[in-house]
């Protein structure tokens, strides 16, 4: 648990593509935060400047092996970082990092992307179980426990 | 330059098929294709299948004009440049994506200035059509940043588990079993 005067721990979680897109949207959030960036194409490092980076490969549910393998790398980011504070808007790597955040005491919270206009996505509905926050950008989806704080755009 | 991107999950032939066709008949050669993992192979248009995210930046702050699969990333990264953009959803149906959320985000993102529809293949004609009345016009380029109440609320949530005094157990989310 960091002293209050340090800056917080920050774990940015998010896929290559339109995941990542929005997730860097977010980023004047992140200013004044040790912030630390996980994704699926090494090719992004130069976008993130001096900040922590690292790479997982892509994987989704119909791929068990890949999704295990990048599970794995997942957790190791995660105990490597030990960030106050996981914030991810998808997809699969960003549901692992938001369920092993508790073995670190993270809070963390799970943004569903834009793309998502009828439902909340698969791996938002499964993250919303685990997330302390979970946020949709889309107001007709919010209920129960899922907010909606505005969008991306 | 006219760059047609589909992203680099999962093929979409059925795009990039229509695409070439066009610029056969309209005599165009200044179009480039991000192909993917399909296994079509254009004949009248330079593609590369992937590329890296430099590369794509590279052509997208180069387009004039992009058409693309209705994907957040080529939806986002030309309304950011203020570039004209014709989306085509991919269809569920026809093997193109997990499930149809693509035509919501098309339907939805229809009447957003500088974003046109082309329904399916048979409509990219006339998308074309509407977006060459389009591209001389100047546009207005959104903000780089997401919209400042969602800014807001993530920062609210980083720095809301801090207080002034310390606190012995670390908080943990609820169901925190991995």
């Amino acid at each position: 648990m960091p002293r209050p005067q340090q800056p917080p721990r920050v774990l940015a979680v998010a896929s290559h593509g339109g995941h990542w897109v929005q997730l860097r949207r977010l980023r004047p959030a992140f200013e004044g935060c040790r912030v630390a960036w996980l994704t699926t194409d090494p090719g992004h490092r130069a976008e993130v400047g001096a900040d922590r980076f690292y790479t997982t490969r892509d994987a989704n549910r119909w791929n068990k092996l890949a999704l295990a393998a990048s599970a794995l790398k997942v957790l190791w980011v995660v105990l490597r970082e030990r960030p106050d504070v996981i914030v991810s808007t998808g997809a699969a790597p960003g549901y692992f990092a938001i369920r092993f955040g508790g073995l670190v005491g993270a809070r963390t919270l799970w943004l569903d992307s834009i793309a998502n206009v009828e439902e909340l996505s698969m791996s938002g509905q499964l993250a919303s179980k685990k997330a302390t926050v979970t946020l949709t950008q889309w107001p007709q989806l919010a209920g129960g426990d899922i907010r909606c704080e505005g969008a991306v755009l | 330059m006219i760059f047609v991107t589909v992203g680099a999950q999962l093929p979409f032939d059925r795009l990039v098929r229509a695409v070439d066709q066009w610029a056969l008949e309209h005599a165009r050669d200044d179009v480039f294709a991000q192909t993917g993992p399909g296994a079509y192979v254009p004949t009248h248009i330079a593609y590369e299948r992937f590329m890296d995210p430099a590369s794509f930046t590279h052509r997208v702050q180069s387009a004039s004009l992009i058409i693309a699969h209705a994907g957040m990333g080529s939806i986002i990264g030309a309304l950011e440049l203020g570039t004209p953009i014709v989306i085509m959803p991919r269809r569920a149906s026809l093997g193109e994506h997990r499930n149809d959320h693509q035509l919501a985000t098309a339907k939805r993102f229809a009447g957003r200035p500088g974003v046109i529809v082309a329904a399916d293949e048979h409509g990219l004609g006339e998308a074309m059509e509407r977006v060459a009345g389009m591209a001389a016009t100047p546009r207005e380029k959104l903000s780089s940043f997401a919209s400042p109440s969602l800014i807001a609320a993530v920062r609210d949530f980083i720095y809301a588990g801090r207080s002034a005094a310390p606190v012995h157990a670390p908080a943990s989310p609820r169901g925190a079993s991995a």
